[in-house]
């Protein structure tokens, strides 16, 4: 369970944005979250609310999109999902691949600001 | 009516913190020539003797140091101070896991030049690791053969995250009914191509061929230095 701190670095990271940009009031912060990540979104949500006590973000939401995984087959010479993360093959002809593309991300991609 | 909102674009790596300092310490340790070996598992998957017999072996032909994570204690770097290798313990109080950073600070006081290899112990923990770069050459992710065939199949992010399988206990293997066909078809369905060792610290089975194949990784990883 490191999502509290992971919610801790994301009010920071907010935090050094509203400073630059001479106190916005932030209304939600958007976040990309792979499934690859090793960070559990519900778990994020609930830890988020408690790193926002107290800070220029209280009150504040937190959007998730989860990226899925997405491989490189080099069968098909083309990405592909993965049906699972208990299964890295191409989920068009079933060749094993490890080439992992992208369903790491973690990521703050967006500020949503009061004008 | 409520104040509009707009979006304000940022692409920033929450973890940009701990990749910063990961990304300092590959350097360092590239600069000074040791290569660095960093191992996670669940708790009591055999992390600490397999170090132990790691730095025994490897002790008599290299200079090798060792660092140990752990919530509490310091009975992991008592045990591994038998091998007569340097070890310091890193105590993370309630940290689930190791930082980068937690990384550099235990080494402050050390000359990494006058290493071969350091090897990191990560806390007990199949979880949180996998999202923590600490600059290491080589992750190793480490499941006993009394854990359940099925290890990779329930944390698969950690498998992911590591470069080499190491199969710890195998002297228990038939006490325990040991489904090495089923463990291996596992590990390579969540990381397919991965490299396996099925090795026992207590009997020594298997011990060799994963020191020579540790050996190796460090030599090939020191020709690509001087090719650069």
């Amino acid at each position: 369970m490191h999502e509290l701190s992971i919610a801790m670095s994301i009010v920071d990271l907010a935090q050094e944005e509203v400073d630059r940009r001479s106190g916005a009031k932030i209304k939600a912060v958007h976040l990309r979250l792979g499934l690859l990540s090793g960070v559990v979104k519900d778990a994020l949500l609930f830890s988020y609310e408690m790193a926002c006590a107290d800070t220029c973000l209280e009150g504040s939401r937190l959007v998730v999109e989860e990226v899925p995984v997405i491989v490189f087959c080099r069968d098909c010479d083309a990405q592909r999902p993965v049906h699972s993360t208990q299964m890295f093959c191409c989920s068009h002809c079933g060749t094993p691949t490890g080439e992992v593309v992208q369903g790491k991300e973690l990521m703050v991609v967006g500020l949503e600001v009061e004008e | 009516m409520s104040p509009k909102t707009r979006m304000i674009e940022v692409r920033e790596n929450i973890l940009k913190q701990n990749d910063i300092a990961a990304r300092a310490l590959r350097q360092r340790f590239q600069d000074a020539e040791v290569f660095v070996v960093s191992m996670v598992s669940s708790p009591g998957a055999g992390k600490t003797a397999l170090l132990e017999k790691i730095l025994t072996v490897l002790r008599t032909q290299f200079r090798v140091a060792a660092l140990v994570g752990d919530l509490a204690t310091e009975n992991d770097a008592v045990r591994l101070a038998r091998s007569h290798a340097p070890v310091k313990q890193i105590i993370t109080g309630t940290v689930c896991h190791l930082e980068a950073a937690m990384v550099e600070k235990a080494l402050e006081e050390w000359k990494l030049n006058q290493l071969d290899f350091l090897f990191i112990e990560n806390v007990g923990n199949l979880v949180c690791p996998s999202s923590y770069d600490l600059g290491e050459d080589l992750r190793l992710v480490l499941m006993s053969v009394s854990e359940g065939e099925d290890k990779p199949l329930k944390y698969p992010t950690i498998f992911n995250s590591a470069d080499v399988a190491l199969i710890t206990k195998m002297d228990l293997a038939a006490a325990v009914e040991f489904d090495s066909v089923t463990a291996n078809g596992n590990i390579q369905t969540v990381r397919p191509g991965m490299a396996v060792f099925e090795v026992s610290a207590k009997s020594d089975s298997g011990m060799e061929e994963f020191l020579t194949f540790l050996q190796s990784r460090r030599t090939v990883r020191a020709t690509a230095t001087t090719r650069e």
